[in-house]
C-alpha cells in the first residue's frame, strides 16, 4: 500500500472564546491564514493539492456555506483545488485526515490539505438554531446530553476523584506553560495579526486555586471550569500526502499514518470514546499501548482523559508532553488536526517509533490515529 | 457648552461626579494627587452597588490620571470640578495651579460642603473669581437629585447659566440657588436635625429603635430614621461637619445650642464602630456561626442588645398625625415635639438668609435628605400657628417668618396655581425652571377628562392627553385596564391626537396587583382572573393598534405589567433612572399581558438577532426566564426592553414635557404598526430550551418549580405546536401566554411564591 505521510503541521494561537484576542477574527479568515502559511512554508505547488478538507463542529454562520471552499478562496489556492467541510464534532479534523488517507490509499489523489476550525465566540456551541427532535429528546435524552454531564458520569463511573482531576489540570497547564516559555510551541504557531502566542494557558494555577471552584455542571459533582477544556477560538492544518508526493516535492516527512479507527460508545459516557477507537487502531497497527512513544489524547475534561488513560494503560510520561486541551484550549473542529499534527511533530522531535492521537466525540464516539516514525 | 469636564479628587464624591458626567455621555478627566488613585477609583466603581455608572461602557468616558503628571489634560476642559480635601489653603493652592492650565472661558467649581465661596476666591484674582462657583453634589452623585449652587458676586452670569443648564439637562439635577452661608441649605438644616434628634434621644432616654420610629416615618423621613442614617453615611462624618459649622456659623446660631459632643458617638468612633462601612454602628448584626441576630446599641451603656420593636402609646395612636404625636405626653411624644420645635423653628429662622424662597428650602430637604416633606410643608402639616404657640410655650423665640404667616399656611393654591409665602409677606407663584411641566401643576388647575379609582385621563394641552395611574404603588388592576380602554376609545373618536402614559409616583408601576390575584386564586375565581388577563391583553393591544401615537414615560420601577404596557407603546421616553423588567417568573408566573409576544416580535425584528426560528426565542427565554431587570434606561436599551430609538431624559422634572413633545412629533402621518407574524420553532425549540434548563438544574441553579415555570414559558415562546415553516400570528402567542399563566396560577408552588412575595417582598426559591 502507498505510504501516507503527515508532511507539515501549523496552527493558529488558541485563545479563550468571548474574551480572548481572536474574538474579532472570522473563522474562515482564521483558518485561511493557517492554510496559506502552511502552503508557503512547505513550498509545494498548490496545483498538486487534490482537496481541502476542513473539519468544523458547527458549520454554520461564518463557518457555514461549505467553509472549506471559502477558506481555499481566501487563502488564494488555485480554483482547481476542491474543498469539503466535514463534521464529526470534536473529531472533525482528525476525520479530515482519515478521509485524506483513505483517498490516497485508493489512489484518489496525492496531497490533501486537512484543516479544522472553530470560533466558539462567533458561532455558539449548539449553533444558532438548536432544534432537537422532540420525540428522540423524550425517548432517548442521552442523544442530546450536555458534555459537562457526561464528564460527571465518567468521573462517577470510573471513580476519578476531584483531586485527581485537579492535579491533572494543573499538570496540563504546567507542561504547556513550560513548552511556551521554552519556545517549543513557536514553530507550530502561525501568528494572527500581532497575536503570536496561546492565550488559554494559566502558568500560575494550582491545586489550591482549583479547589476553590464550584462544580460547573452538577451541584454535588466534581467537574469544574478548571478541569474542563475552555471554550476556544482556533484553527489548525496538516498536509497529508503520499510518500511519493513528499519525496517529489522535497517535503519533510513528520510521520507515516499507520492505522486509523472510529468507534461508537454510550452518549452519556462519550468521554470514553477513545478507548474503543484506540483499541481498534492499535490492533490494526499490530502494536500494543506499551509500544507507544508519543501520545496525544484530547483533554475535553480531566475526568475522561484520566479514565481513558487508565483503561488503555497509557503512560502519563509520554502523554500530552507539551500540555493538552485543558491548558492549550479546545476549538472543537480544530483539535483533531492539532493533536495529530502535534503527535507527528513530537515523534520527530522526541524520537521513538509509534505515536497515538485520539479524542472523544459528543454523541458518544471516539476516533484514533496511529502514526509511525519515518526513517 | 460643556463638552469636556475635569474632576480633581477621586474620593467617593469626585469619582462619583466623574461617573455621572460620563452617564451624560460627556468625556471626563479624573485626576487625583495620589498616583494611580483615579484609575483604582474607576475600577472600584465598576464593582459598586448601587452602581455609579448607568452603563458599564460609560466607564470608558472617564480618563483617569495623576494630578502631578496629567494636570495639562485639564487644558481643554470646559468645566473643572474640584472635590479635594476640605481645606481652604489646599484648595486655593490647587486653584492657583489651575490658573496656569485652564483655557479662557472655562469654569471652575468646588464641591465643598462647608467652606464659604468668599474664603475660596479671596486673593485669587479677577479672572478666577469670574469663573468660579460652588456646585455641591450629594452622595451618591448619580442618585441624589439635589445640586446646591452658590455663585459669588463676581461670578460671570454666563458661567452660572452654563453650569445650571448642564447640571439640569445633562446631569438631571434639580439646581437650587443658595446664599453663600455655611452648610448652604440641606446640610445646615440636616446637621441641626441630626444633632437635635441625637441629643433629645439621649436626654429623653429613648432607645435607638424608638427614636428612629418617631423621627422617621411620622416626619416623612426615610425609615432609617436618624441613627440608621448616621450608620449609612458614616458616624465619623458627624464631628467633622459639626466642627466646620461651629467654626463658620454666626455666634448666635441655634445650632450652637442644639449640638453637643455626645460621648457615645466619640466612643463608637474610637472603637471603629462607624456604621455600615465598618459592619456596625448604632445597628449591627451579631454572628454566631451561621446564625445572624440583629442587635442595637444601648445608648446608655454603649453595648449591643437584641433589636426590638418600639412600643410607644404615642406612636401606636398617632403614627400618621405628627401634631397629635407631638402633643402626646409619653416620651415618644415629647421626643417628637423636641425634634420638631428645634428643626422647624430653625428652618423658619433661616429664610431668607440661606435661600430666597421656602420652596427652595423644601426642595433641598426633599431631594438632599430624601424627606417626603420639606420643613415648611411639615409646618403646614402641624399648623404654623400651632408651631408658633408651641415655641412660645417652650420659652423659645418665634422666627419672624413664622410670626408673619400667622394663622395662614406656607403653601396655597390660588387660581389653580401653587403659591408659597415669601419673606415679603406675600404669596408668590412657585416658579418651575423653564421648560419644566409637572402633572402635579396641571392637576391643580384642571378636572380630569375621565377618572376611576385607579387611573385618570388628563388634557395636557395641544391635543395631548395623559393617562395617569394612581392605584396603590401604581399597581395594575381592572380599573386601570378599563381606563386604558376608555382612553383608546376617546382618542379614536378624536378627543385627542396623542396619548402620554405618565405619572408622578415613586414608581411608574410595579405590575399587576398580586394581592388581588392571590385573593381571587384562593377563592378559585378562575373565570374572573382569566377575564382580567384577557381584558389586559385587549387593552394593551388596543393601545398598540390605536390610530394615534402613544408614548410611555416611565421613571423608577416599571416591572411586570408596568413593563408590558411600555412594550405596547408607539415610543417610550424614559427617565434615565428607570428600572425595567419582566419579573413574573419570580412569583411563578409568566408575562401574560403581551410581554412574551412583544419581546418575541421585537427580538425577531432586531438585526442583531441571528437568523432562524430559535434566536429570538432563546433571547426572550433567557431574559424572561431569569427575570432580568435593567438598572437604568441605558441598560434597558441593551436588553431590548427599550428600543434604540426610545428617548432618555436625564432630569425627572423634564420627563413629562419631553414625552409630550415626542408624542406630538409622532402625530403627523402616524400609522399603528402592522401586526407581526413569526416563524416559531414549536416542539423542537421547546425541547432545546428544556435541555438548557436541565443544565441549570444539574448545576443547582434552577429549582423544581423553575423547571415547571420554564417549561410553560418555553411552550409559549416556541409557539406551542408551531412549525418553523409556517407563519405564526402573534395573536397565537398572546393566547398561549394567557393559557400558560392560568395553568401556572393554579399550581400550589406558584401561589406559595406569590404569598411569600407579598409577605416578605422577596422571591421564594421553591
Amino acid at each position: 500500500m502507498t505510504d501516507i505521510v503527515i508532511a507539515a503541521y501549523r496552527r493558529s494561537p488558541f485563545h479563550f472564546a468571548a474574551k480572548g484576542q481572536l474574538t474579532r477574527v472570522r473563522p474562515d479568515d482564521l483558518a485561511a491564514q493557517v492554510v496559506r502559511a502552511l502552503v508557503a512554508e512547505t513550498g509545494i505547488d498548490p496545483d498538486g493539492i487534490e482537496d481541502v478538507i476542513v473539519g468544523c463542529a458547527f458549520p454554520e454562520g461564518e463557518q457555514g456555506m461549505n467553509v472549506a471552499r471559502l477558506i481555499s478562496f481566501i487563502a488564494g489556492l488555485p480554483r482547481g483545488v476542491a474543498g469539503v467541510t466535514v463534521n464529526r464534532f470534536c473529531g472533525s479534523s482528525m476525520q479530515a485526515i482519515h478521509q485524506a488517507a483513505g483517498a490516497i490509499a485508493l489512489g484518489a489523489g496525492e496531497a490533501f490539505l486537512c484543516a479544522g476550525v472553530e470560533s466558539m465566540t462567533r458561532v455558539p456551541m449548539g449553533g444558532y438554531n438548536l432544534m432537537p427532535n422532540p420525540v428522540l429528546a423524550k425517548d432517548y435524552p442521552q442523544a442530546y446530553i450536555s458534555m459537562g454531564e457526561t464528564a460527571e458520569n465518567v468521573a462517577q463511573r470510573y471513580q476519578v476523584s476531584r483531586a485527581d482531576q485537579e492535579a491533572f489540570a494543573v499538570d496540563s497547564h504546567r507542561k504547556a506553560a513550560a513548552a511556551r516559555a521554552e519556545g517549543r510551541l513557536t514553530d507550530e504557531i502561525v501568528p494572527i495579526g500581532n497575536v503570536a502566542e496561546d492565550g488559554c494557558i494559566r502558568p500560575d494555577t494550582s491545586v489550591e486555586k482549583l479547589a476553590t471552584l464550584k462544580p460547573a455542571f452538577r451541584a454535588d459533582g466534581t467537574v469544574t471550569a478548571g478541569t474542563s477544556s475552555p471554550l476556544t477560538d482556533g484553527a489548525a492544518a496538516v498536509l497529508v500526502c503520499s510518500a511519493g508526493f513528499a519525496k517529489a516535492n522535497g517535503l519533510q516527512k513528520l510521520a507515516r499514518v499507520k492505522s486509523i479507527a472510529v468507534a461508537g460508545c454510550l452518549p452519556e459516557l462519550m468521554g470514553m470514546g477513545p478507548v474503543a477507537a484506540t483499541r481498534k487502531a492499535l490492533a490494526r497497527a499490530g502494536i500494543s499501548a506499551a509500544e507507544l512513544d508519543v501520545i496525544e489524547i484530547n483533554e475535553a475534561f480531566a475526568s475522561q482523559a484520566i479514565a481513558c488513560m487508565r483503561e488503555l494503560g497509557l503512560d502519563p510520561a509520554r502523554t500530552n508532553i507539551d500540555g493538552g486541551g485543558i491548558a492549550i484550549g479546545h476549538p472543537l473542529g480544530a483539535t483533531g488536526a492539532r493533536i495529530t499534527g502535534k503527535a507527528a511533530s513530537l515523534l520527530r522531535r522526541e524520537g521513538g517509533r509509534y505515536a497515538l492521537a485520539t479524542q472523544c466525540i459528543g454523541g458518544g464516539q471516539g476516533i484514533a490515529t496511529v502514526l509511525e516514525a519515518v526513517p | 457648552m460643556i463638552k469636556r469636564v475635569g474632576v480633581i479628587g477621586a474620593g467617593v464624591m469626585g469619582a462619583g461626579i466623574a461617573a455621572h458626567v460620563a452617564n451624560a455621555g460627556v468625556p471626563v478627566v479624573l485626576l487625583d494627587i495620589v498616583p494611580g488613585a483615579a484609575a483604582r477609583a474607576v475600577e472600584t466603581m465598576l464593582k459598586a452597588d448601587p452602581a455609579p455608572f448607568m452603563h458599564r461602557r460609560n466607564a470608558r468616558l472617564v480618563e483617569p490620571g495623576d494630578l502631578e503628571t496629567d494636570i495639562a489634560k485639564l487644558a481643554d476642559c470646559d468645566w473643572i470640578v474640584e472635590a479635594i480635601i476640605e481645606r481652604p489653603d489646599a484648595k486655593r493652592a490647587l486653584y492657583a495651579r489651575l490658573e496656569d492650565v485652564r483655557k479662557t472661558g472655562s469654569i471652575v467649581s468646588s464641591n465643598t460642603s462647608t467652606i464659604p465661596l468668599a474664603a475660596l476666591t479671596g486673593g485669587m484674582g479677577a479672572r478666577f473669581a469670574g469663573d468660579f462657583l460652588i456646585t455641591h453634589f450629594f452622595n451618591p452623585p448619580r442618585y441624589m437629585r439635589l445640586l446646591e449652587l452658590v455663585a459669588g458676586p463676581a461670578t460671570r452670569p454666563e458661567a452660572v447659566a452654563s453650569i445650571r443648564d448642564f447640571a439640569d439637562r445633562a446631569l438631571g439635577k434639580t439646581v437650587i440657588d443658595c446664599a453663600d452661608t455655611p452648610g448652604f441649605i440641606a446640610n445646615r438644616i440636616g446637621a441641626l436635625w441630626i444633632g437635635a434628634a441625637l441629643r433629645h434621644a439621649v436626654d429623653l432616654s429613648l432607645t435607638v429603635e424608638e427614636a428612629d420610629a418617631v423621627a422617621g416615618r411620622p416626619f416623612g423621613v426615610p425609615s432609617t430614621g436618624i441613627f440608621g442614617l448616621m450608620d449609612l453615611v458614616g458616624i465619623d462624618l458627624a464631628p467633622h461637619v459639626a466642627k466646620s459649622l461651629l467654626l463658620t456659623l454666626p455666634p448666635d446660631d441655634a445650632y450652637r445650642d442644639v449640638y453637643r459632643d455626645e460621648p457615645i458617638v466619640a466612643r463608637l468612633i474610637a472603637e471603629g464602630r462607624t456604621g455600615r462601612k465598618a459592619k456596625g454602628g448604632f445597628y449591627s448584626v451579631r454572628r454566631n456561626g451561621v446564625d445572624r441576630e440583629k442587635v442595637t446599641l444601648d445608648l446608655a451603656n454603649g453595648e449591643y442588645r437584641p433589636s426590638r420593636k418600639p412600643a410607644l402609646d404615642s406612636l401606636d395612636a398617632h403614627a400618621t398625625d405628627l401634631r397629635a404625636l407631638a402633643d402626646h405626653p409619653d416620651r415618644g411624644g415629647r421626643y417628637a415635639r423636641a425634634v420638631l420645635l428645634d428643626t422647624l423653628g430653625y428652618a423658619a429662622s433661616l429664610v431668607p438668609a440661606i435661600a430666597g424662597t421656602v420652596d427652595a428650602v423644601d426642595t433641598a430637604m426633599r431631594l438632599g435628605y430624601a424627606w417626603k416633606w420639606g420643613p415648611f410643608e411639615l409646618i403646614d402639616r402641624v399648623g404654623a400657628a400651632w408651631l408658633a404657640k408651641a415655641l412660645r410655650e417652650a420659652g423659645r423665640p418665634v422666627p419672624p417668618l413664622l410670626e408673619r404667616v400667622g394663622e395662614g399656611r406656607f403653601y396655597r393654591v390660588e387660581g389653580g396655581r401653587l403659591q408659597a409665602f415669601a419673606p415679603d409677606g406675600e404669596y408668590h407663584d412657585v416658579i418651575r425652571p423653564e421648560g419644566v411641566v409637572l402633572l402635579e401643576d396641571i392637576k391643580r388647575a384642571k378636572q380630569p377628562i375621565a377618572r376611576n379609582a385607579s387611573a385618570s385621563l388628563w388634557d395636557i394641552g395641544d391635543g395631548v392627553a395623559c393617562l395617569e395611574f394612581h392605584s396603590k404603588s401604581n399597581s395594575l388592576d381592572p380599573d386601570v385596564m378599563a381606563m386604558v380602554g376608555r382612553a383608546v376609545a376617546m382618542g379614536t373618536k378624536g378627543a385627542f391626537r396623542a396619548l402620554v402614559i405618565y405619572n408622578e409616583g415613586k414608581n411608574f408601576s410595579v405590575g399587576a396587583n398580586l394581592g388581588l390575584a392571590l385573593f381571587a386564586a384562593n377563592i378559585a375565581a378562575w373565570g374572573e382572573i382569566e377575564s382580567l388577563i384577557e381584558a389586559g391583553q385587549k387593552a394593551y393591544r388596543a393601545l398598540r393598534a390605536a390610530p394615534f401615537p402613544v408614548v410611555g414615560a416611565p421613571s423608577g420601577m416599571a416591572l411586570g405589567g408596568g413593563c408590558e404596557i411600555l412594550l405596547h407603546c408607539s415610543a417610550v421616553q424614559a427617565h434615565a433612572e428607570t428600572y425595567v423588567g419582566l419579573v413574573e417568573v419570580g412569583v411563578g408566573l409568566i408575562p401574560a399581558w403581551g410581554g412574551c409576544a412583544t419581546m418575541l416580535a421585537r427580538f425577531a425584528a432586531d438585526k442583531k438577532t441571528p437568523k432562524g426560528p430559535m434566536p429570538p426565542v432563546a433571547r426572550a427565554f433567557e431574559m424572561i426566564g431569569t427575570a432580568q431587570v435593567a438598572k437604568s434606561a441605558a441598560e434597558a436599551q441593551d436588553l431590548g426592553l427599550l428600543r434604540a430609538t426610545d428617548g432618555i431624559t436625564a432630569n425627572r422634572d423634564r420627563l413629562f414635557a419631553d414625552a409630550k413633545a415626542r408624542a406630538l412629533a409622532l402625530v403627523d402621518g402616524y400609522a399603528p404598526p402592522e401586526p407581526a407574524t413569526l416563524h416559531l420553532p414549536g416542539p423542537a425549540g421547546r425541547a432545546a430550551l428544556a435541555m438548557a434548563v436541565q443544565g441549570f438544574v444539574g448545576s443547582g441553579r434552577a429549582t423544581p418549580h423553575d423547571v415547571v415555570v420554564s417549561d410553560r414559558l418555553a411552550e409559549t415562546l416556541t409557539g406551542g405546536g408551531a412549525d418553523a415553516i409556517d407563519e405564526t400570528p402573534l395573536e397565537q402567542v398572546y393566547d398561549l401566554e394567557r393559557r400558560a399563566f392560568m395553568a401556572l396560577l393554579k399550581q400550589p408552588a406558584t401561589l406559595a411564591r406569590i404569598e411569600h412575595m407579598l409577605e416578605t417582598g422577596k422571591p421564594l426559591r421553591n
